[in-house]
């Protein structure tokens, strides 16, 4: 995890606004950090200890550090794409504490040497990374892994994330064997079966590119379906990754009510961004599950305000250009998206006046109980100091050949965004800084 | 959109209605019979990575007549068949002197792709679903042989539109010259989102319905193996949708039948349709080489 070298060890952040919506504060706070956890969290001034380092917060917001499930760092086996390193240094750039790193490397993340192996410090990570292990052998979907080894090697989840577990009995014994360790499923909901050689969203816009599109109902009818296996085991947890149409939203609303955890995340691409932005076959909007339609995009911003949404995620999936400069039927699905995450939902969710809390809540308190991560998506004292501080008026620009990542394929190159990360704390000591 | 070479052709879509005419014009004044040398020292590339017997043959004679050399990529033989990206292979051809590219491929968009990264000019021979503007050049081309204007005709697509490059850049050309356009084809080939291509599109389930009063009826190829696992079988299809004397006898008296081809007789038209007076299947063919004369002078600069 983090390494330091000759950095404090002790950190008070003073004047700055804080929002801690798991533990209720949303107000003018100073906050001392040391030996990487929450010391003292108290109004301004209060407190008396002395720090190594003061950090002047003043006109910025202080938050939990921002928690991201559904990250693809590409290791092992496509270091051509990202590295650990690259991946986390873009987290941290975008302010990003923790991420979740998917499976679908190569080879797949499915035993517990490769969990092990991605969270060796020889990796560079200078956030916390924490490994998503393959749900089947091979992400094949047909024979389970070792879910308590995988557990036992640090695994938070598991998923067999780009493919869906489609066996009806093998999602049921996922999610059975799973509640009994308390391990959340999470599915890539999507019907394969009838999206063979899609692109794109079925719409306006595939049928005028001539491309073949893929149905609402490819997404929707797998989310229904893994949600009416949840209701039927106590204490089963299913996250339904990167949900992008409204009528799935219907699934994970009637899951919430039922025996089982129902949760779900949503990418700031799909809150964004919609099926007509793919434009003139702009393969930095290919990615899957695709970009719905602009009801869609409503739909989902109304379940980020009332609570439907747990968290934001951003799917970060880098490609290599050749990857991506490409026809778009060859082109890679995914775009980059760590560091442009929070100015989208500051720029984009405010403007549908959902609160700053709310947005802090999807990037914070949300995610970390999604999976049960002790002690982080909260400042309390006695937490981890993991910590980002940003600030929510700031205008840029996003430059993607200033990325961190070391790919370059976000459509969102050249917007003009507001709110950007100032300082991102793991563990106590600085991963970013801004210039 | 991208900024591409100059002279492109890439679809009828984003194309100006001036900019059509223009090229329906020069069209007009080539002669097929007694050609201009305006090509005469260009070299034209033709890069075909689907099979091809019309566009080919026709856009190949358009350039030598015009006194152009031309070279003949295809998919198979070439360097493509090693895994080459279809950018390399441009920028090959761009080395190797092409002034002009004209390029079939199975991807959508693959044209623009290439036409993006390109110093010479692109011309599209069919792309994926996506279009296939030349074809709509000399389909209108030929319309216009026979009829006075596009505007107020009443044209019928039928067939198997949603598979169609062909279907889309006539929808495109017809709608902004004002024809009134009606589509034709149970659902699994025309879907409901074909009505959001152009404005005033009309869709309807009923072979009957839509040839009654056409001025223009464009019959479209039927693959067989596009039937399989579909809703409806062959012989449905064929009893519905199948154009036939009978069919042909609730148009005007002096509509015209069109079809891209390849035809396949007694499929998506009997026998007797294709060889019928009113079939100007073709001279759609013949008109093709005046047309890409036009395209391909216009393309090299060289459109007087």
């Amino acid at each position: 995890m983090a390494q330091g070298k000759s950095k404090p060890n002790s950190i008070l952040i003073k004047g700055g606004h804080v929002i801690d919506p798991a533990a209720g504060v949303n107000g003018a706070m100073d906050v001392l950090l040391r030996d990487g956890r929450v010391a003292e969290i108290a109004a301004p001034n209060k407190i008396r200890a002395s720090a190594d380092e003061n950090f002047n917060a003043r006109g910025l917001v202080v938050t939990p550090g921002f928690i991201d499930l559904h990250v693809h760092l590409r290791e092992p086996g496509q270091n051509y794409k990202e590295t650990i390193a690259t991946g986390t240094a873009a987290a941290a750039a975008g302010g990003f504490t923790s991420v979740c790193c998917m499976p679908n490397t190569s080879p797949i993340v499915d035993s517990p040497e490769w969990v092990t192996w991605i969270q060796q410090p020889q990796r560079g990570a200078v956030v916390n990374v924490f490994p998503i292990a393959a749900a089947t052998q091979s992400s094949k979907g047909a024979v389970l892994t070792d879910f308590r080894g995988l557990q036992r090697a640090g695994a938070v989840a598991v998923s067999d994330d780009g493919r869906p577990i489609l066996s009806e009995t093998i999602m049921r014994e996922a999610l059975r064997l799973a509640s009994e360790i308390n391990l959340p499923v999470i599915q890539h909901a999507e019907d394969t079966r009838t999206t063979e050689n899609c692109s794109m969203n079925e719409s306006a816009t595939s049928f005028r590119l001539g491309l073949h599109g893929m149905k609402v109902a490819a997404e929707a009818s797998i989310v229904d379906r893994d949600v009416h296996m949840a209701e039927q085991f106590t204490g089963a947890r299913l996250h339904v990754a990167h949900l992008s149409t409204a009528e799935a939203l219907k699934a994970v609303r009637r899951g919430k009510r039922g025996k089982g955890r129902v949760t779900c995340e949503v990418t700031p691409h799909h809150f964004t961004l919609t099926d007509s932005d793919v434009g003139d076959y702009n393969t930095n909007c290919k990615m899957n599950p695709p970009l719905r339609s602009e009801s869609d995009r409503e739909a989902l911003l109304v379940a980020m305000a009332d609570g439907t949404v747990d968290a934001i995620a951003t799917d970060h999936a880098p490609h290599a250009t050749h990857e991506k400069i490409i026809e778009f039927e060859k082109a890679s699905f995914g775009i980059t998206g760590l560091e442009t995450a929070l100015a989208l939902a500051i720029s984009r969710l405010g403007a549908q006046r959902i609160p700053l809390k709310r947005i802090v809540e999807l990037f914070t308190a949300g995610p970390a109980r999604v999976l049960d991560l002790r002690g982080r998506g909260t400042l309390a004292r006695g937490s981890y100091a993991d910590v980002t501080i940003f600030d929510p008026k700031k205008r840029w620009t996003f430059d993607v050949t200033k990325s961190r990542s070391k790919s370059h394929n976000s459509p969102f190159d050249g917007w003009q965004l507001m709110g950007r990360v100032i300082a991102t704390i793991v563990s106590g000591r600085f991963a970013y800084r801004s210039d | 959109m991208t900024k591409v070479a100059r002279g492109s052709l890439l679809d009828i879509e984003h194309l100006a209605v001036a900019e059509i005419s223009a090229l329906l014009n020069l069209a007009r004044r080539m002669n097929p019979q007694k050609p201009r040398p305006l090509l005469r020292g260009k070299r034209v590339l033709l890069l075909f990575y689907e099979a091809s017997t019309r566009t080919r043959s026709s856009f190949e004679i358009a350039a030598k007549s015009m006194g152009a050399m031309t070279t003949l990529v295809l998919s198979s033989g070439s360097s493509i068949e090693k895994g080459e990206s279809l950018l390399d292979t441009g920028y090959t051809l761009q080395a190797v002197g092409a002034d002009v590219m004209v390029i079939r491929h199975p991807s959508a968009g693959a044209p623009l792709l290439m036409a993006s990264h390109s110093n010479v000019p692109v011309i599209n021979a069919g792309d994926g679903m996506h279009e296939h503007p030349s074809q709509a050049l000399l389909d209108a081309y030929t319309i216009l042989r026979h009829k006075k204007t596009l505007r107020g005709l009443k044209v019928v697509i039928i067939g198997d539109i949603y598979h169609s490059r062909v279907a889309r850049s006539a929808i495109h050309l017809l709608s902004k010259f004002g024809a009134q356009v009606t589509l034709c084809g149970p659902p699994e080939f025309l879907p409901d989102l074909a009505a959001c291509l152009a404005p005033g599109l009309q869709i309807t389930r009923s072979a009957e319905e839509a040839i009654r009063g056409a001025d223009v009826i464009t019959v479209l190829r039927v693959q067989k193996e596009r039937l399989a696992g579909m809703k409806i079988r062959l012989q449905d299809y064929i009893a519905r949708y199948q154009m036939t004397m009978s069919r042909l006898k609730l148009a005007k008296k002096d509509a015209l039948v069109m079809h891209p081809g390849p035809i396949i007789r007694g499929l998506e038209l009997t026998w007797e349709v294709a060889d019928c007076p009113q079939s100007v299947i073709v001279e759609e063919v013949k008109n093709g080489v005046p047309v890409r004369m036009a395209i391909l002078a216009k393309a090299a600069g060289k459109a007087r």
